[in-house]
């Protein structure tokens, strides 16, 4: 092996690769939030919606889990335009993530909803609660609570899946590598680095899902 | 020049389906070979033995397949032999499947009750006849659907080798598109593909897991 690493590269384009780790951040957390609730609304739909509506939410379940987001995210970016709507790379990437994670959360959300017994909600109506109540309380809070698990690692699969939307040159943190590599074909060191630097930031985000799960679930008063 | 999307261009995109078969079965065995001692290192009585597994798990699991994509091709470069796309992705879906199928089949193995690991200690065997002979079988017709259910994860991967360069479907959906400038029937087309390929898998895995889903007592 007679190959000579130089980190310089790298290291000159530091404050860049941080952004760009920033900017996945940003993007995998936009799309958790709105995926999450496509995702609540598409179980509740599944569970208690009309038939046609129901066939219709199961067709978008399965579609999604069943392609490459790689040709979702074409798709998008390629197709909608045709279609006369208009979207700049990041904006399509943040509607591929959403629809991706929608179709994933939703059957994760579905399985915490069909957990609870139909004896819980309706004891909840027998103790005077709204039906807006009953959902909130007796429904959403703890079948959130029993998928949180199941949740949080679709969420970082995601994360992780947020590296493809740089083949459609959104900016982000594989894009920012894939800039630099063109520029000083250092590939071996630089994506070395940032593989490092998607590790950590897969860790932030278990970590900041368990303080999460600590700060609203596991705090007394709240049922598990 | 602009081409039409006419039966020519179906077939190329068809005809490249094999590309895609020929990887996931190539990353499914490796995968399986190399994550069935994943799993047992993970559940093995010596601490370190673990620690390796849950650390190659970790990392595996903690980073996109894309990056493992680019550094296994990439890093053919550094160790002086530029390697064919196609063998690229091979091992980069190879070691991201055993990261994913040793963690599954890991709670698989722990999902076997204490009893049967304790039954076979005190028949005197070993860890490694343990597995073999008691644990591995239980656990492998639990962790049938699970992994069938990856199966299908594995087969959507395998659309990532196209960044890297390698023609399967959605590359050649790519060049199609490319010359013909039409988004929509062509990964229209490829998406369906995938669906056909993947849809029926997934059913298969909801059915076992109806069947073998729980383990008998």
């Amino acid at each position: 092996m007679n190959y000579v690493f130089q980190f310089g590269d790298v290291w000159a384009a530091r404050w860049d690769l941080l952004w760009g780790a920033w900017l996945t951040i940003e993007l995998s957390a936009s799309a958790m939030v709105i995926g999450l609730v496509v995702a609540v609304l598409c179980a509740l739909s599944k569970t208690m919606g009309p038939k046609p509506i129901r066939w219709a939410v199961d067709g978008y379940i399965e579609i999604i889990r069943n392609t490459p987001f790689l040709i979702q995210i074409f798709i998008i970016f390629f197709g909608l335009p045709r279609a006369g709507i208009y979207m700049s790379s990041n904006q399509a990437a943040l509607l591929a993530m959403v629809v991706n994670v929608g179709a994933y959360a939703a059957e994760i959300v579905r399985a915490g909803i069909e957990s609870i017994g139909r004896g819980q909600i309706e004891a909840g109506l027998a103790l005077g609660l709204r039906p807006l109540q009953v959902f909130r309380y007796v429904i959403l809070f703890p079948a959130l609570s029993t998928v949180y698990p199941a949740l949080c690692s679709q969420f970082i699969l995601l994360m992780l899946n947020s590296s493809v939307v740089s083949t459609i040159s959104a900016q982000e943190l594989t894009a920012t590598a894939n800039d630099l590599q063109a520029r000083t074909f250092r590939s071996f060191e630089i994506y070395i680095v940032v593989t490092g630097i998607y590790l950590v930031l897969s860790m932030l985000f278990s970590g900041t899902f368990g303080a999460i799960y600590r700060a609203v679930f596991a705090r007394p008063g709240a049922r598990a | 020049m602009m081409r039409h999307f006419g039966p020519a261009e179906a077939l190329f995109i068809i005809e490249a389906v094999r590309w895609t078969l020929l990887l996931s079965a190539i990353a499914f065995v490796g995968g399986a070979i190399a994550g069935l001692g994943v799993a047992i290192a993970r559940t093995a009585p010596s601490a370190w033995l673990r620690d390796i597994a849950a650390a190659y798990i970790q990392v595996f699991q903690g980073t996109p397949l894309l990056m493992q994509m680019f550094l296994v091709f990439f890093g053919s470069t550094v160790l002086g032999a530029g390697i064919d796309p196609l063998v690229a992705a091979a091992i980069a879906l190879t070691l991201n499947a055993a990261a994913f199928l040793g963690e599954i089949w890991r709670g698989c193995i722990q999902a076997i009750p204490a009893g049967q690991w304790e039954a076979a200690t005190a028949l005197g065997m070993r860890h490694l006849a343990r597995m073999r002979y008691v644990i591995l079988p239980q656990a492998g017709k639990i962790a049938i659907a699970p992994t069938v259910g990856f199966l299908v994860l594995l087969l959507k991967s395998t659309s990532l080798a196209s960044i890297i360069g390698f023609v399967e479907i959605t590359r050649a959906g790519q060049i199609i598109n490319n010359v013909t400038f039409q988004p929509f029937l062509v990964f229209g087309l490829v998406g369906t593909i995938y669906f056909l390929l993947c849809w029926p898998l997934s059913r298969v895995s909801q059915m076992l897991e109806r069947r073998f889903g729980t383990v008998r007592r």
